[in-house]
């Protein structure tokens, strides 16, 4: 029967997306030269592993009792153990050289930067901050990759396709700034050679200067809990025109939900709105049903914050639990959302306390 | 200390035998002293989480069989990534090393027992209590652990599941089992040696030993530290690692690599003395450049203090940092390659059989090499930031670990099991587990090279489709490899049981006090008088 199954699935790839043996190609300026690099190493190696695994090879064929070899007797001589001292530690200086050259330029995010993006890594998504432009949004895991968890056949992108995409300018040289809310993520695009880890504490950087315009995909790097597979990066980098363009329209969203948080919010647009947030940013720990894990995440459904006083909710929801992972949304949701999900988890995931949490209860709350 | 004692006094040895055997029944194993009797308990207790380890590994690749969430949870997934790292390392790989220096160093220098015999006993004994307690946390409410072998502050603080406690605890026992079993290995060596056994004619598993053990009491301590400050801040309000309380995090990793890159070191420098044993005797010829493969184990391990920050290339530390830890790294390959030139000069002009401890040997020389060569590669920072973290870094270490560490121990069974038991293995099945170790070994770990480098990072418990092809042939490989392991435990049962009588030197090329001063199985107290040095 595990025969049948494993035949049935070789016949069958579940794969579309095409398979790659060597390192990316990217393409920024200082992933060509770490392709080189890479390349150049490894074509070092081929050629000590030829000579070595030659050697040892022809000793195996020629020098075998089967075919009557006597075993000679020597066993020491200083000469050749100088030489081969002295011959890798030349070639390992061959490779030094370029290193260092790169990694400096690696190293400089600082000189000439067109455009800063902050990045926050959050247990399990990313926030994105354009530094001068006032746009900032969170990206996580898109829903039709959640869907299919249990059979991802046919969806392309599988694992590696967000709600809002990060966009970003060709030809342009962006400096990332790095950090974290909780614990250490890291943010990887292979496309643009940036792998930067994101520490609470800290602010690393990194930069990339994109040569063509496309959609580069990625995932955080570093374990980072339970969803850490589940924290994909997809940027999408568009030609300068196209770039003001999306500015545009983003300031323009950004000013129509500031508008929508000045009303009045009848709870059913609360409990529709604050389904999508919390299974967004709550279910991962909580889970769709409100049931929580046990001995890690607390349920919601019957808990005396969920249920109790309003203005308790909202306290622990903006600011968080300190010591436990229960994070401070404060800085990751807009009032509007805060109230939905609020009010969803009080007359929801089996709970019906019946009140609700306006957009104005939270902005006082700030 | 032994000079009184004259080895022309040829009764000695079995005189003593008659009266002053092992004890009966299961407390003979409790209270034993004896080097050969705590060598086979070591040397079972890490089978045993070879097999448990194993089994782990086991769910890792049958969930990454194909993509998508079939079998287990995303948080059970950690929890098997980082049991199956801690008990392979800690629980496998280690003992399996202390085990062979019990039975193997005192036979070696010609001493009839280790130095401190009761010592010795406890520190077998704590580790059955530190791995029943650590396997014991899967079991909680919560699970076990979840933040990989590493254990990367804060989320094995502030985020962690109630049981790391357990955990913290359970390494600290190991710890204190390895430095007491290091403090034992360097007094054995360092007094015990029989008159003429200067320490440049000491065989090199007994140099080796005698410097991974030094390597051993200097970090384990450090280890301890870190996860006492992991302890204090999860409990006692310090803040260590926790940035909020102006702690850091990012010297958590600092403290973890000191320890964590001499314990990769641990783990491959006795290894190197069993390849350094195993060839020159079925190449009938001796050693080429042993003292230069003194001075290189030595300069390994003196460098393995000065390069841990090469795990932590991302982490944005200073570019003058990464530069030095770059260049001592990769300074590094020097020493590790003048010890396989050496084995192959050793081979060249030899006059070789290929029985399975030389297979296994010539295996890991191989193998070991291509994890040395992608360690090269990692050691170079600025492409590290591209390998850093993926499955490139997941083969590599493999290579080193299972290629080469683990293959050096089943070619130590092999080689010295006909000396331990007086039976030879099985030939036919001994080179059946080879091929089919290797084969399985290589289908299961090479794809990862290529996962790696086509953008797969490790510890994720599902993938996007174009891994996906990689991943299904890596995991067909990793049930044969654990499959054959399976069928190794049936040899080594069958080997203990019976088999063909072996002669005292058991193979024609071997050398050494163990192979020429003693009867195969030796007795029970071997070297009650020291034997006569060439």
């Amino acid at each position: 029967m595990a025969l049948g199954v494993l035949a049935s699935l070789l016949a069958t790839p579940v794969a579309q997306a095409e398979y790659h043996l060597n390192m990316t190609r990217s393409v920024t300026p200082l992933g060509h030269e770490l392709y080189g690099l890479h390349m150049l190493v490894f074509w070092i190696c081929v050629a000590i592993g030829v000579v070595v695994f030659g050697a040892m090879a022809w000793s195996i064929i020629h020098h075998r009792k089967s075919k009557g070899a006597e075993a000679a007797n020597f066993h020491e001589s200083t000469t050749v153990e100088i030489v081969w001292t002295i011959v890798p530690l030349l070639i390992l200086i061959g490779i030094a050289i370029p290193a260092t050259g790169t990694l400096l330029e690696l190293e400089d995010a600082k000189t000439d930067a067109d455009l800063t993006l902050e990045v926050t890594g959050i247990q399990w998504k990313w926030k994105y901050n354009y530094v001068d432009e006032d746009i900032s949004f969170i990206s996580s895991l898109a829903q039709s990759s959640r869907d299919v968890v249990k059979d991802p056949t046919g969806n392309e992108h599988y694992l590696r396709e967000v709600d809002q995409p990060v966009v970003l300018p060709i030809n342009k040289k962006i400096r990332f700034l790095f950090h974290s809310q909780d614990v250490i993520h890291a943010w990887w695009v292979p496309d643009l050679a940036v792998k930067q880890d994101s520490i609470p504490g800290y602010i690393n950087d990194s930069w990339a200067l994109i040569e063509k315009p496309g959609t580069y995909r990625g995932q955080c790097a570093e374990l980072c809990g339970k969803d850490h597979g589940f924290m994909p990066i997809v940027v999408e980098a568009v030609t300068e025109a196209d770039f003001e363009k999306w500015l545009a329209s983003k300031k323009s969203e950004a000013a129509a939900a500031a508008a929508s948080a000045e009303q009045e919010w009848s709870m059913q647009d609360l409990l529709a709105k604050g389904e999508t947030v919390y299974q967004a940013n709550c279910s991962a720990c909580h889970q769709a049903s409100g049931a929580g894990i046990p001995g890690a995440f607390p349920a919601l459904t019957g808990s005396p914050v969920a249920t109790g006083d309003p203005a308790e909710h909202i306290n622990t929801v903006m600011n968080g639990r300190a010591g436990t992972a229960m994070a401070a949304f404060k800085s990751q949701l807009n009032d509007v959302d805060l109230a939905a999900v609020i009010t969803y988890e009080r007359n929801a995931l089996g709970n019906s306390v019946g009140d609700t949490v306006q957009p104005s209860d939270i902005k006082n709350a700030r | 200390m032994y000079t009184e004692t004259t080895h022309d006094d040829a009764h000695g040895a079995h005189e003593e035998h008659d009266h002053h055997g092992p004890a009966k029944g299961i407390m003979r194993w409790v209270t034993t002293t004896n080097h050969k009797d705590i060598g086979t308990l070591y040397l079972w207790l890490s089978f045993i989480m070879l097999l448990f380890g194993g089994s782990m590994a086991m769910v890792i690749r049958l969930e990454l069989f194909q993509p998508g969430l079939q079998f287990v949870e995303p948080q059970f997934f950690n929890q098997m990534t980082t049991m199956h790292g801690l008990v392979m390392v800690f629980g496998a790989i280690m003992p399996a090393f202390v085990g062979l220096a019990n039975w193997l160093v005192p036979m070696m220098i010609g001493a009839p027992d280790m130095a401190l015999p009761r010592l010795n006993n406890w520190s077998f004994w704590i580790l059955p209590f530190a791995f029943s307690m650590l396997a014991s946390t899967m079991f909680m409410e919560g699970g076990a652990p979840a933040f990989g072998w590493t254990f990367y502050a804060p989320l094995s603080t502030t985020f962690a599941p109630d049981s790391t406690d357990f955990f913290i605890f359970a390494v600290h026992l190991m710890g204190i089992s390895s430095v007491m079993g290091s403090i034992n290995i360097i007094a054995t060596i360092l007094n015990m040696r029989a008159p003429g056994m200067t320490l440049m004619k000491m065989p090199l598993f007994v140099w080796t030993w005698l410097i991974t053990a030094y390597l051993l009491i200097a970090v384990m301590p450090v280890l301890a530290g870190a996860v006492t400050m992991m302890l204090t801040d999860r409990h006692f309000g310090t803040s260590f690692f926790d940035a909020a309380g102006g702690g850091d995090p990012v010297m958590f990793q600092h403290v973890f690599w000191f320890f964590g890159h001499p314990e990769v070191y641990i783990m491959i420098l006795p290894a190197f003395g069993i390849i350094s044993a195993i060839v020159p005797t079925f190449a009938r010829k001796p050693l080429f450049g042993y003292s230069s493969m003194v001075y290189a184990t030595a300069s390994i391990a003196i460098l393995s203090f000065m390069v841990w920050a090469h795990h932590m290339f991302t982490v944005g530390m200073p570019v003058a940092g990464e530069l030095y830890f770059m260049y001592a790294t990769i300074l590094i390959s020097v020493p590790t390659g003048v010890k396989v030139f050496n084995w192959v000069s050793t081979m060249w002009k030899g006059s070789m059989t290929f029985e399975t401890p030389m297979l296994f040997a010539l295996g890991f020389i191989i193998m070991f090499t291509i994890g040395g060569f992608s360690g090269l590669m990692l050691g170079v920072a600025p492409v590290d930031t591209q390998y850093h973290d993926t499955y490139f870094v997941v083969a590599h270490f493999h290579y080193v670990l299972v290629t080469g560490a683990l293959y050096s121990i089943i070619a130590a069974f092999y080689y010295w099991v006909p000396k331990w038991t007086g039976h030879m293995y099985n030939e036919t099945l001994g080179k059946i587990h080879f091929w089919w170790s290797t084969i399985a070994v290589n289908v299961l770990f090479f794809p990862q090279h290529f996962l790696g480098l086509s953008g797969m990072p490790r510890r994720i418990p599902d993938y996007s489709l174009q891994f996906a092809e990689f991943n299904m042939i890596s995991s067909i490989g990793g049930f044969a490899f654990g499959l054959a392991q399976v069928f190794f435990l049936y040899i080594v049962i069958k080997t203990i049981k019976g088999g063909k009588k072996a002669t005292d030197r058991v193979w024609e090329g071997a050398t050494g006090l163990e192979f020429e001063q003693l009867p195969s199985p030796p007795p029970y107290h071997s070297f009650t008088q020291a034997p006569p040095i060439r």
